[in-house]
């Protein structure tokens, strides 16, 4: 059942996003407005694309129409097959994986047919893009400066909110990173979605669950995050809270640039570190109708004390028919447990053959 | 005129005064309107009552686990240290008495037999049973009547309530998608305008959420209807009735006002409680336990 629900999302969700392309290069849009005049962003998105936040080595800024349909249908093809069913008397994996991509050696975290990564690039003023960062020019995000390396030197292995789910590197090579569940990705806890989901800078999470809605009123503009529930509210041409008060997704500010909602954002904790920042960091970001189906999303990120200039990225956000179902994750977290005890055993056993010898 | 015979007559001035504003007030207030036309729910708002203690008429009592004292009850163990703070205080209930014969000592749950069972087995073992001790998802109604605020987002097509506890959310489809595909903690509500009433049909929820800290359960049948009244500026009356085959003999209704939180730059805050309780969840599981 649960498979079928997310096989029809992900259906639906590439034909959203083919359709959002289409329709962000027909001439004379007239955007829809709320009663007060300003234009209506609300809907269902789904963020997931193929285009990672950081360009490939070697690759141009955009790519023709010919080789983003020839990646875009490798894409679906991938996906199409590994939604197919899975035989129910299948082996299993060996010992330590397999080797191929998945979370540890892919011994089995998921099948694809859970996954909904996405099949098509993400299309801004009619182009494909390879990389949603546009600003460094070459599609990168700066380098850490000296005073972030310094501070991540002591911090080894702390989990940021851009951490992966499957980004499980063993107790050998992560030692200390199993011992206590504050150890452990914001993600695999339940505190917040994996890969800056919610943000921001709301990010694809290349993996599952990408849908964001937003409603709008008078004086708010509510943004969930499918993952974890989370919902950030912008509260309309208002004061930032007092420096003591920090808040996972920051605290979110907005007001309205013509017909351009720009989002100020702050107060974050000092858990959340998007990309190993402190909590110091500040996002503003830009949303923009600019089709029936879609709103252009513009981010700008900066925090000295990480990287020595500000940063920027932007992608489409297609909407979807597709509903938002409960992700509740902590309601039935058994793996953080397990992770723990599992570490805990293996411990018990190395020690008790060292006894041995 | 003697002084007391002129207290009496403010007295019963006053009660007529107040009595007439009271019944008078909410049928003469006619809510703003959003865009849509509707009654303007939007805010932050919250109860004011012991609903989350236990929504039946009770007296206090020492604890929300109790054992055997040599005089009567007293808090079990693993609470006894938080002493008064422990302490279930007193409330009239909130479940209403449809008919006299229906609940001769007042409000109570009408669980069949073995609910009625089970319930007393849950508050026997509150400490390891309820959900809201683990800070899972609350269900609907209990989202509505936890000691947290909770939003409403409503414009003419959308209503949408945050609630801060666990950031429990609900969507308000205003218009029916069909059954809810699966089961979940905070299922699936369909909304439609009866009136100046918001009336929420919720179905869809499984059977892991509780209604209380007082044991008070539902079954995956449980089917809800809210009703949301705005009958002043900052008050908004609220229902619930609840229908539950497995569970209780007929339907039953809870009401209680929300109150708009009027201080100044109100809104909601972050309340993960997930990350407070790891160590109550997972703390047996760290390198070095710190209750070795």
């Amino acid at each position: 059942m649960r498979i079928q629900i997310f096989t029809f999302g992900a259906a639906l969700a590439i034909a959203g996003g083919l359709l959002g392309q289409t329709a962000g290069n027909s001439g004379g849009y007239k955007v829809p407005r709320m009663a007060d005049g300003h234009p209506d962003l609300q809907g269902t998105y789904d963020l997931a694309t193929i285009t990672p936040v950081e360009r490939p080595g070697g690759q141009a800024a955009t790519i023709s129409k010919e080789e983003a349909l020839k990646r875009e249908t490798a894409a679906a093809k991938l996906r199409a097959a590994e939604d197919k069913d899975v035989a129910g008397n299948r082996s299993a994996p060996p010992k330590g994986g397999d080797g191929s991509q998945g979370a540890a050696g892919n011994v089995g975290g998921y099948n694809g047919g859970w996954l909904d990564p996405g099949s098509t690039l993400t299309v801004v003023d009619g182009q494909a893009r390879t990389s949603l960062v546009v600003d460094p020019a070459n599609g990168h995000v700066p380098p850490y400066n000296a005073s972030a390396q310094k501070r991540m030197a002591g911090l080894r292995n702390r989990p940021t909110s851009d951490a992966t789910e499957s980004n499980d590197p063993g107790l050998e090579r992560a030692p200390g990173s199993y011992d206590d569940p504050e150890r452990r990705p914001l993600g695999e806890r339940c505190l917040l979605g994996f890969g800056s989901t919610a943000g921001p800078p709301a990010l694809p999470d290349y993996f599952y669950n990408n849908l964001h809605q937003i409603v709008q009123t008078k004086d708010s503009v509510m943004i969930l995050t499918e993952m974890v529930h989370d919902v950030r509210v912008v509260r309309m041409n208002s004061q930032h809270l007092p420096p003591t008060i920090r808040k996972w997704l920051g605290d979110s500010t907005g007001h309205w640039e013509g017909d351009t909602l720009v989002v100020d954002t702050t107060n974050f904790n000092d858990q959340t570190r998007f990309r190993g920042a402190t909590e110091n960091m500040h996002v503003v970001e830009r949303f923009t109708r600019t089709g029936p189906h879609e709103l252009l999303y513009k981010f700008t990120v900066e925090d000295p004390a990480t990287w020595d200039r500000p940063w920027s990225g932007e992608y489409t956000w297609p909407e979807t028919q597709s509903h938002i179902y409960e992700y509740a994750c902590h309601e039935a977290n058994y793996a953080l447990a397990d992770i723990l005890s599992g570490a805990r055993m293996r411990e018990k056993e190395e020690a008790a053959a060292k006894a041995g010898k | 005129m003697s002084i007391l015979k002129v207290t009496r007559t403010a007295a019963a001035i006053l009660v007529v005064a107040s009595a007439s504003v009271y019944a008078q007030a909410p049928a003469a207030y006619r809510a703003p309107r959003t865009d849509g036309g509707h009654p303007d729910l939007n805010g932050i708002w919250q109860v004011l009552s012991e609903a989350n203690f236990d929504l039946e008429a009770h007296v206090a009592r020492p604890a929300m686990q109790t054992r055997p004292g040599p005089y009567g009850p007293v808090p079990a163990k693993d609470v006894l240290a938080l002493g008064a703070v422990g302490a279930v205080p007193p409330g009239m209930g909130v479940v209403e008495c449809l008919r006299r014969e229906d609940c001769p000592q007042g409000g109570t749950i009408p669980y069949l037999p073995a609910a009625l069972k089970k319930r007393n087995e849950n508050r026997d073992k509150w400490i390891t049973s309820d959900p809201e001790i683990k800070c899972f998802l609350p269900g609907v109604p209990r989202a509505t009547y936890e000691p947290y605020p909770f939003q409403i987002f409503e414009n003419a097509n959308s209503v949408f309530i945050a609630y801060e506890y666990a950031g429990a959310v609900r969507n308000i489809y205003m218009k029916d998608p069909g059954p809810a595909p699966v089961d979940s903690w905070m299922g699936q509500s369909v909304g439609h305008w009866e009136g100046d009433t918001l009336v929420v049909d919720v179905t869809g929820m499984n059977e892991d959420s509780w209604l209380d800290r007082s044991g008070n359960f539902h079954s995956d049948k449980l089917h809800v209807v809210e009703r949301y009244t705005r009958t002043s500026p900052d008050v908004i009356m609220y229902e619930a009735t609840l229908t539950d085959p497995d569970t209780y003999s007929r339907p039953w209704k809870i009401s209680m006002p929300l109150y708009r939180r009027q201080e100044k730059g109100v809104q909601l805050m972050d309340f993960k409680c997930a990350e407070f309780v790891e160590e109550l969840m997972y703390g047996k599981w760290r390198k070095k336990p710190l209750d070795p």
